[in-house]
């Protein structure tokens, strides 16, 4: 390398930035910092469900004597429950393009709609819940059932959070209207109850699916 | 009515937490007292305690970290005693309130100090580096800290207030399940880690995405600072590691308060299924420690070598490799699981690997101080002890990491010297490092230089006098958590060691002595530049203590080490007497205090779950959510920074900077 070509190299120190990078624009807006973030949040949230899933499968034969996942899964019911729950993100879908219409009647039939199948499948769950408890399969009996119980109660219990937070955004929205603060939190509510629905549908495959094996 | 909770829950009868807490207790309300009869409290309230300034908050989770620091230490030095003294007899500490201590000082030294310091450096200098004006969520960030706090608290609430765990740093099962600890200690110690973990989740989630979205124009990936990658590197790792900790302790708790059977030793409970999780949670948490650690030495050896930092890229390549790899070597905390010897040996070399990148950044940075003229300021002083140190730790961990060895060692002292010469020179130097180093930013004057040093001296040889023992005591077959012992042989090497926490136990006294001082003669110590150390990133760039937003003007960056190429450019091209900007209105969050007031529920809902008062924890609960709707609903979240004002801030803070960019140019 000569003089000339070296000193070229260390005047600039910093080439490789210059030739044909894009400039980073900076700072980006308030809408993308806070779905950004809500999206790390979902990522920790399903690393947590992740260790519960562990768990199960960890726990899965440790029946104790008792009754295991064969005697126990109704898998017919679970599918109604799963139902329920996937028309309510449909639902939770709907309500949002009608946010961003800005249309507040449909947003409220939407959240209503929403929270209506959210609780049905709830309902199904704290029946399945005690019905299990009834035939003595509660979770104290063995460490299965403490783990399916744990998991699944885990989903019902971000479920009924979802229920809650569903039902301060309808009041925003019905006192506020769409400000921009609001269509943040709406678009957190979103991907928060869609998350679950993609929960379940591990929770359903390995729980209730691969559990029924068992 | 009030659950368990009664008039036995006060051990009166035992005179150290009696009189330790009397003390404590005199002192809180001394210090509340005087900041009533000053009239001090709207200042505290307004300025501090509601504040959702990044600067603010940083350093209070830094004071918090430094206040914990005394309480683990004191806890540190009863150790040392009672193991210099219980040689053929009791010492002076009975069993069960010694394995409270060595349970506390784990727990408050890793949650309460280690923690908080290097989140509070991070929130401090991140968004500084980065040239932005705050983080991303600046409320949260004030929930994040006030949850921190409230474990604080309640772990410190166990100590007149019924017990703390038995069980050590971490819980192991079965001894954690009910019916080997009845007691309430290990729920003060469950709750107050579920409670400030979640601070620590929202701080890494705020974190990530402020080093991800929120930076200044210019500032592309490859140009920032290397604080800026670790602590990217650190909050990933928060972000994927802690919730495992909060999955892994609600499982304990449901054992331990619904009669579960996770980790029970009967009806197919898995007690190594706990050693697992909370590893998986727990190996990736030391590099959550030491990884800032390593980007303030980046910083401060860089800085004082008047050098941009030895290979860069390489330095941000290490950093995020051990940020993967750091998920795949738990295993090695339980070789002696009996995992079988392919398993063993493939984490065995797992954890080899790690010592890789680790060199790499040992070599980045003896390079960079090569040719370079450093400076021997305080922060260097503990960036040259930590890489003397740290390669000690370094190399006595790979050591551990052979699965044979292990066998040997494992739960021995050598273990106890291995990491404590890992966290105090790798996490604590550098916190150190990083709290005399980024000072001057936070309150606009230094730290006497002296009292620094004379620290630093006392902390290094007293480390050494204190750990080096500890690995030979190991080789004699001590195991951890003793608390009296027969061995004649043992006793000279635990008596060098208590010395050894007394040298620490002064230098601790030099720091608070510097803290005084400094603060009394802090207009002899005045930074009226901004930039006391010749610094080369944009925390630099702004005075010091910055204004409330930072930067009058988002800078626009153009290299690596952005302020000191504008420095160059201002000397070289005269830039220095520049036209006066178009000053603009800017925008700020306004204070908020529902950070506090949750907190508050959080503490209640704690407690109240600690001592099984199921009404109280309702009324926490309701009390939480009612704050968050508050917040929701109010209608102004930010206030406006005139133009004027900014003006204003922005001249005088110009003036003094020009001053100096002038006299270096004239001296050059």
């Amino acid at each position: 390398m000569t003089d000339a070509t070296m000193r070229v190299a260390y005047a600039d120190s910093d080439a490789h930035h210059v030739q044909g990078a894009i400039v980073h624009s900076g700072p980006a807006s308030k809408r993308v910092v806070t779905g950004y973030g809500f999206w790390i949040f979902i990522l920790s949230d399903m690393v947590m469900f992740s260790a519960f899933f562990a768990t199960y499968a960890v726990l899965l034969g440790k029946t104790a004597g008792g009754p295991g996942g064969r005697e126990l899964f109704d898998l017919r019911n679970v599918a109604i429950e799963t139902g329920f729950l996937l028309a309510s993100s449909f639902a939770c879908g709907l309500a949002m393009i009608a946010a961003d219409a800005r249309n507040k009647f449909w947003f409220q039939i939407g959240m209503a709609v929403t929270c209506i199948l959210g609780l049905a499948f709830l309902t199904i769950e704290a029946r399945e819940f005690a019905s299990l408890v009834a035939r003595g399969a509660g979770p104290t009996r063995s460490a299965f059932l403490s783990a399916f119980f744990t998991l699944v109660g885990c989903h019902g219990m971000h479920v009924s959070a979802g229920i809650l937070w569903l039902l301060t955004m309808m009041a925003q929205v019905f006192a506020k209207g769409f400000r921009a603060d609001i269509q943040r939190r709406l678009l957190c509510f979103a991907l928060f109850w869609h998350a679950l629905d993609i929960i379940w549908i591990a929770v359903f495959t390995v729980v209730y699916l691969l559990g029924s094996a068992v | 009515m009030l659950g368990k909770l009664n008039w036995s829950a006060i051990p009166i009868d035992q005179p150290i937490p009696m009189i330790t807490s009397a003390v404590v207790a005199l002192g809180i309300l001394g210090v509340l007292a005087w900041v009533v009869v000053k009239g001090h409290l709207p200042y505290l309230w307004e300025e501090w305690i509601t504040s959702v300034d990044h600067k603010r908050i940083g350093v209070m989770y830094t004071l918090l970290a430094m206040v914990m620091l005394l309480r683990g230490f004191a806890d540190a030095i009863m150790m040392r005693g009672q193991q210099a003294f219980a040689y053929h007899s009791q010492g002076y500490l009975p069993p069960e309130h010694f394995n409270q201590i060595f349970s506390a000082h784990g727990t408050i030294m890793i949650f309460f100090v280690a923690m908080p310091f290097v989140i509070g450096l991070m929130n401090l200098v991140v968004p500084l580096q980065l040239g932005v004006r705050d983080v991303a969520f600046p409320t949260l960030n004030s929930v994040g800290f006030w949850l921190t706090a409230t474990g604080a608290l309640l772990v410190n609430i166990s100590l007149v207030v019924g017990e703390f765990a038995r069980t050590g740093w971490l819980p192991f099962p079965p001894l954690s399940e009910l019916t080997y600890s009845p007691g309430v200690g290990v729920d003060y110690y469950l709750w107050a880690l579920q409670i400030s973990g979640i601070g620590t989740l929202v701080a890494g989630i705020n974190l990530v995405t402020t080093v991800l979205k929120l930076r200044t124009r210019g500032m592309s990936y490859l140009r920032m600072p290397m604080f800026c990658w670790t602590t990217l590197a650190t909050n990933l790792l928060i972000v994927a590691a802690f919730p495992i900790l909060t999955a892994t302790l609600a499982l304990l708790i449901l054992d331990r308060y619904f009669g579960f059977h996770f980790f029970t030793n009967e009806a197919g409970g898995n007690m190594m299924m706990f050693m697992n999780l909370i590893w998986a949670w727990g190996h990736p948490e030391v590099y959550i420690l030491v990884l800032p650690a390593f980007g303030i030495f980046s910083e401060v050896v860089s800085t004082f070598s008047g050098k941009a930092l030895f290979g860069y890229r390489s330095m941000v390549l290490a950093t995020m490799a051990i940020c993967v790899i750091s998920f795949m070597v738990w295993l090695h905390h339980f070789f002696t699981m009996g995992a079988g010897p392919d398993v063993n040996a493939i984490f065995g070399i797992a954890s080899m690997i790690i010592a890789i990148p680790t060199g790499v950044k040992i070599y980045n940075w003896l390079f960079t101080m090569y040719g370079g003229r450093v400076r021997f300021e305080t922060p260097m002083l503990w960036s040259i002890g930590f890489m003397v140190t740290f390669i000690i730790g370094g190399l006595t961990g790979v050591l551990l990491a052979v699965p044979p060895v292990d066998f040997l060692l494992h739960n021995s002292l050598f273990l106890i010297a291995h990491f404590h010469n890992v966290i105090i020179g790798g996490v604590l130097f550098g916190a150190f490092a990083g709290y005399t180093y980024w000072f001057p930013k936070a309150f606009g004057f230094r730290l006497h230089d002296g009292l620094g040093k004379a620290a630093f001296w006392f902390w290094l040889s007293g480390f050494y006098v204190a750990f080096m023992p500890l690995y030979v005591l190991g080789f004699l077959g001590m195991t951890r958590r003793m608390q009296h012992y027969d061995v004649a042989e043992w006793r000279p090497w635990l008596l060098i060691a208590a010395g050894g926490a007394v040298l620490i136990l002064i230098g601790i006294g030099f720091q608070i002595a510097q803290l005084v001082v400094s603060i009394r003669r802090r207009e002899e110590l005045r930074d009226r530049t901004g930039d006391p150390w010749l610094g080369r990133s944009l925390e630099w760039a702004t005075s010091s203590p910055p204004p409330v937003f930072n930067f009058a003007f988002l800078p626009d960056v153009q290299s690596e080490d952005a302020y000191w190429r504008q420095k160059s450019l201002a000397q070289s091209q005269d830039l220095a007497e520049k036209d006066e900007p178009d000053y603009a209105d800017i925008e700020m969050p306004r204070n908020s205090p529902t950070g506090f007031v949750c907190a508050f529920f959080a503490t209640v809902m704690g407690f109240a779950l600690i001592w099984h008062i199921w009404w109280m924890v309702a009324a926490g609960f309701v009390g939480a959510f009612a704050t968050f709707v508050a917040f929701a609903w109010r209608d102004h979240d930010e206030y406006v920074i005139p133009a004027a004002e900014v003006a204003r801030i922005d001249r005088a803070n110009l003036a003094e900077r020009r001053a100096l960019l002038g006299a270096a140019g004239s001296a050059a």
